[in-house]
């Protein structure tokens, strides 16, 4: 199997995963993020869920020096905890809190057409391009 | 606290963890690669290497609606209760934030907190600190 095909059935179960799972649903992620009100815990499960396969798979990885397809293993090896870690950390927390959309679920949006969805991911997409002026300020 | 028992997804939410989980270890044990979504989405628009990949990843994530369509039926229901305006300026948060913090809840939250980073662990309490907190200021003090 090609890396390039490989790298699309992982894009679509990552997808169909975020759609099962209720991520894809910003009103229950914000349902979640709503630790005073009517608290939804469903979201602490799909991270248990991907952790606990993710868990593994990193451990296997990380004991390998190239993929099953022969790729380099490009696992990374920064350790410092920066400024621009918690800052855009938490820049990115406040967004979420605010719609309940993250970039994965983003897309899923997008992809079902949602006029919404597209509008978000347009201002996700700038804002990504809007990182290297303000990079410059946070180190 | 109090729960919300009747929007509870307990199984869904994870099988659905298990999958995003799969999907994670697929991309890394087959490409050598990290499943974080806002870093392979921005290394495309940065022109970074690797954008065959980058490309197919995405266009995978884009197309998973339309083969839940045919392999499951029709979709779960989302709701976008924010305003286009809200929208907009959580989407440019969320854009630099994630590419400033070098990953998302998919880079740091899944997979850095399986590879047990200390790094990952500061943005995810980082990152879940801020939406715990905006929910409770929109919700309960402005709201």
């Amino acid at each position: 199997m090609s890396k390039i095909l490989s790298a699309f059935v992982a894009g679509l179960l990552f997808g169909l995963g975020l759609l099962l799972s209720g991520m894809a649903d910003p009103a229950k992620v914000s349902g979640f993020l709503d630790l005073a009100g009517a608290w939804d815990p469903s979201l602490a499960l799909v991270m248990a869920g991907a952790i606990g396969v993710g868990f593994s798979a990193f451990r296997v990885a990380g004991r390998r020096e190239r993929s099953l397809l022969g790729e380099p293993m490009s696992l990374p090896d920064t350790r410092a905890l920066t400024p621009r870690l918690v800052m855009g950390s938490l820049l990115f927390g406040v967004g979420w809190g605010l719609v309940g959309i993250c970039p994965g679920p983003a897309l899923v949006l997008a992809g079902m057409l949602s006029g919404k969805g597209l509008l978000f991911v347009a201002a996700m997409l700038t804002g990504m391009l809007l990182y290297h002026p303000l990079a410059k300020w946070v180190k | 606290m109090q729960i919300a028992w009747n929007s509870f997804t307990p199984y869904a939410s994870l099988a659905g963890g298990v999958l995003i989980g799969l999907a994670a270890a697929w991309l890394v044990l087959l490409n050598g690669r990290i499943a974080g979504i806002s870093g392979i989405v921005g290394g495309l628009l940065d022109r970074q290497s690797g954008w065959p990949w980058r490309l197919a990843f995405t266009g995978g994530l884009l197309l998973a609606p339309l083969a839940w369509l045919f392999a499951v039926g029709p979709w779960p229901v989302v709701r976008i209760e924010a305003s286009p305006l809200l929208l907009i300026v959580a989407g440019l948060l969320v854009g630099a934030g994630t590419r400033l913090a070098s990953g998302c809840t998919s880079g740091h939250g899944v997979c850095g907190l399986s590879r047990l980073s200390p790094r990952s662990l500061v943005a995810t309490l980082s990152f879940m600190g801020a939406g715990f907190a905006t929910v409770f200021l929109i919700r309960h003090v402005l709201g």
